[in-house]
């Protein structure tokens, strides 16, 4: 295959960035993206010039490193995968592919098509645990949990953190994020305990690392390489007004 | 040197409950005021992180990823082992310990390993209490699945992606420490040298990825959680960034590095397909539970389409030659088999080094969406990669570099033979002797963070009460700072003309052909040689773009390259040391008629501890004998 790509090249988070346009040749369909990326960035390093920066690290899906914006969508253009599962057979030979860093105030970039996620930690720290010390468990059967409330708070849990869905996001929120966590925690019966808490913190962490509103457009969870379901964020929406009212703390 | 493994005496299960009962502490007020450094975020490095900020020290901890959410142990699939003996089918602490001293090959230290066993439970009992989603029963009670070279059903899961939430579950302790400010931590950071001071381990210098600076951190003593080396095979299920150079450092600064031949090649992973390939991708050991491997019978019928082999054409190998466990064999077991069927040239697919995993037997018996609902996620990724759907048509698998049991030579308090620097998880050598059992990696990474070296580090820091906090302005800080700065220079003024890359994918095709699956005396020489020639390349040829003052990947992987071009060498040297074939070391001088692997007992029941001189080809070796007090050295079978 042959293409033309358009990448966003930006020294620093200092300088400003700018588009550049390379050609490329001889490419596999059976590659995935990033190793596309990878010959791309062999190129240019046998001509002496700067590779382009991403992240990535697993390349199978699941480390949430890999953060493209292929064609203006986070992650290109199949459903249900990252960047590093997205295959060059989603492309056609002679195809113009735009790839851009995640774009958010909360995701300053680092260079290139790399940022700083680092506000998504910001979150969890505010909350997304249980505070349970080692040493603390008790026997882990002693109480049952419904499989179906198992199963519904892994469908939450499997969250990569990947930043597609602020991505997607015309206002740059991270309610999927959020709500996938607070999904996951509060509805185990071990994470209920502290629930009302965590969602009073975490919300308030959200809103001050800079991130958009939710208006419920629903971009995320179609862009979300997980397929996380937008109904985590109509559980958050109530479980953080429930809290606002009857917790017995100010957060 | 005269190795002390410090394995306590008295009864196999007594070992541990003395050794806690008697084990010095350290009082809450000194805990405050002493400082350790853990390295890596992977499921030993950020539960031990997370448990020590809980006990009351003052925890840095780094990671080369963007959040410590990322260390690859996320993506172990298939589940982590425990003697819980919920399926009363004959579980126990001892089970489990015994399963995993044969797994091994009677490489392994009885008391580490019981150990394990014993703390496996109260693992469960943490995630679970951390919120971990593990598959439960209608009841509601946890589920189990089978792994390789058991009898019983003692793995947990989470789908097939046990790893992840295991790691999460670790990664929300970390951050509740970090929010309460008891860890601090350190992202996009790589630890490139261990500083010692009189002896012991006294800080880290490590370099900030954005900025590039070189930065110093004191501690009280050094935590290294950094992971395994399968990448010195260039092409790995291992990420891409995971890499030696933390155990590396330590090496050169002393520690020793035990086992390092000892590799596991996973026999379940999607095969190469072309000459661009960047990693390799497993595909869980738990399909081994309802997928049958198999090749055709006949040379002429490999090119056909698997669904038009007939039945009595297929050779099930696995159930054919090891009627006991079936396809449930061990990992080294099922690889080599697989190797000896595609030598045969009974491989199938494009290149012919791939066998079939088939579930059609299985979708028959328990239909398709009982099945979907065990691996859907796998079989997505499957189809995803390969563009052909697992449920119709046969996987195809190959084995795959996947993990090294080989590490940092560790005491049973889990602490190198240079004082205050401690090695957890993979980066150590301590409990899978010659080949890991599948769900051991996580139980053993969980069970070193959480409940081991917590405990046992304070047998070192009971004596570091009144050592104040280090001075990163002494001598030992500047050296190795410099050395650090120099080292970066030197790689970026090479200037040559091939790529980071281009010599990462020479050694990998040396490492692969000569000391992968089968190794041989001959093979392992000329490996040497071509390491040697290689490294002296390497450091006159290689091209890096940029400078050291920027975020600059190319930068990283060179370091990390250049230390796995000296650890490859030693790797083959230990193989050529080890004149006998054990788990994932197998000698083709050495094997039964059959094709078994033969171990010699009596000349190699040692670990091979290798120290490192100052010249990378002319490594010391020192050997830790390993006793068998409570198990009899059999031959492993599995027929």
């Amino acid at each position: 295959m042959k293409l033309t790509l358009k990448v966003w090249r930006q020294k620093n988070s200092k300088t400003r960035g700018r588009m550049e346009t390379y050609p490329i040749d001889g490419i596999d369909e059976d590659m995935s993206f990033l190793e596309m990326i990878d010959v791309l960035n062999q190129n240019l390093i046998k001509e002496k010039k700067d590779p382009v920066a991403f992240d990535h690290d697993c390349r199978e899906g699941i480390c949430g490193m890999c953060s493209m914006f292929i064609n203006g969508e986070p992650h290109g253009p199949e459903k249900g995968v990252t960047t590093c599962q997205l295959h060059m057979r989603s492309f056609k030979d002679g195809d113009t592919i735009v790839i851009e860093p995640w774009r958010a105030e909360a995701f300053p970039v680092i260079k290139d098509l790399v940022v700083d996620r680092s506000a998504f930690d910001t979150i969890i720290q505010a909350g997304g645990y249980i505070s349970v010390n080692t040493g603390n468990a008790m026997e882990a059967n002693a109480i049952p949990v419904d499989k179906s409330i198992a199963n519904e708070a892994m469908n939450a849990a499997i969250c990569i953190g990947c930043g597609a869905c602020v991505a997607a996001c015309k206002n740059s929120s991270a309610m999927l994020f959020l709500s996938a966590k607070v999904s996951h925690l509060n509805m185990l019966p071990q994470g209920e305990v502290e629930g009302k808490r965590r969602v009073l913190k975490m919300m308030k962490a959200h809103d001050e690392a800079g991130f958009g509103s939710c208006t419920n457009t629903g971009a995320c969870s179609a862009e979300c390489p997980k397929e996380i379901s937008l109904s985590n964020i109509a559980r958050l929406n109530r479980a953080y007004i429930a809290a606002s009212l009857t917790s017995e703390e100010s957060i | 040197m005269k190795l002390d493994s410090k394995v306590p005496k008295g009864d196999l299960g007594d070992k541990w409950t003395n050794y806690k009962s008697k084990v010095r502490l350290v009082a809450p007020n000194n805990k405050r005021r002493i400082e350790i450094i853990v390295v890596g975020s992977g499921l030993a490095g950020a539960s031990a992180a997370a448990t020590l900020g809980e006990l009351g020290y003052k925890v840095k901890c780094f990671c080369f990823q963007d959040s410590p959410r990322r260390a690859h142990s996320i993506a172990a699939q298939g589940g982590i082992n425990a003697a819980k003996n919920y399926q009363n089918d004959g579980d126990s602490a001892y089970r489990l310990f015994y399963d995993t001293i044969k797994g091994g090959d009677y490489r392994s230290r009885e008391g580490n390993v019981h150990r394990l066993a014993e703390v496996s439970v109260q693992i469960i009992d943490q995630c679970v209490a951390q919120g971990v989603p593990f598959a439960r029963d209608y009841g509601g009670l946890l589920a189990n699945r089978s792994f390789g070279g058991v009898q019983v059903s003692r793995t947990f899961y989470a789908r097939g992606q046990t790893g992840q939430q295991l790691l999460l579950g670790a990664y929300s302790a970390l951050s509740r420490q970090i929010e309460n400010g008891s860890v601090k931590m350190y992202n996009r950071h790589e630890m490139l040298d261990v500083v010692l001071i009189d002896g012991k381990a006294r800080g880290i210098i490590a370099r900030n990825l954005i900025t590039g600076e070189i930065e110093r951190h004191g501690a009280h003593a050094v935590v290294l959680g950094t992971g395994g080396y399968g990448n010195v095979f260039f092409l790995s299920t291992n990420a891409m960034g995971s890499n030696v150079t933390a155990a590396w450092k330590a090496h050169k600064k002393g520690a020793l590095f035990a086992n390092p031949c000892f590799t596991q090649i996973h026999p379940t992973c999607i095969p190469v397909s072309g000459g661009y390939q960047s990693k390799l991708t497993l595909m869980s050991e738990s399909l081994r539970n309802d997928g049958r491997v198999w090749v055709p019978k006949r040379k002429e019928d490999c090119k056909k389409h698997p669904n038009e082999i007939p039945e009595e054409d297929r050779d099930y190998y696995l159930e054919r030659i090891y009627p006991a466990f079936g396809n449930l064999v061990p990992r080294d077991v099922a690889s080599r088999a697989a190797k000896y069927v595609t030598d045969e040239g009974r491989g199938v697919g494009k290149t012919g080094y791939a066998v079939y995993l088939d579930f059609s037997t299985a979708i028959n018996r328990l239909g398709k969406d009982l099945i979907a609902e065990r691996y859907g996620n796998l079989f997505d990724m499957y189809h995803r990669i390969t563009d052909e759907n697992p449920y119709e048509v046969p996987m195809r698998i190959f084995p795959a570099v996947h993990y090294t049991m080989g590490g940092l030579w560790v005491d049973y308090e889990l602490s190198t033979n240079v004082p205050g620097l401690y090695a957890i998880g993979e980066a150590n050598f301590s409990d899978h002797g010659a080949n890991r059992l599948g769900a051991s990696a996580l139980m053993q990474g969980l069970a070193d963070g959480y409940f081991v070296l917590p405990v046992t580090i304070g047998s070192y820091l009971a004596d570091e009460i009144r050592t104040a906090a280090t001075d990163t302005n002494h001598p030992a800080f500047k050296k190795a700072e410099n050395e650090v700065k120099t080292r970066l220079e030197k790689l970026l003024n090479i200037k040559g003309d091939k790529s980071v890359d281009d010599f990462h994918i020479a050694l990998g095709k040396i490492m692969w052909d000569k000391c992968g699956m089968a190794r041989e005396g001959k093979g392992l020489k000329q490996a040497l040689k071509e390491i040697q020639e290689l490294r002296a390349e390497f450091w006159k040829n290689v091209f890096i773009p940029g400078d050291a003052h920027e975020f600059n990947p190319e930068l990283e992987k060179a370091g990390r390259l250049a230390d796995f071009l000296e650890l490859g060498e030693l790797m083959v040297n230990d193989a050529l040391d080890r004149n006998e074939s054990c788990g994932g070391h197998f000698r083709e001088e050495y094997k039964s008629k059959e094709g078994e692997a033969v171990r010699d007992d009596e000349n190699y029941r040692y670990v091979a501890a290798w120290g490192y001189s100052g010249d990378p080809s002319k490594p010391e070796l020192h050997k830790e004998a390993l006793d068998f007090e409570f198990v009899e050295l059999k031959t492993r079978s599995y027929k």
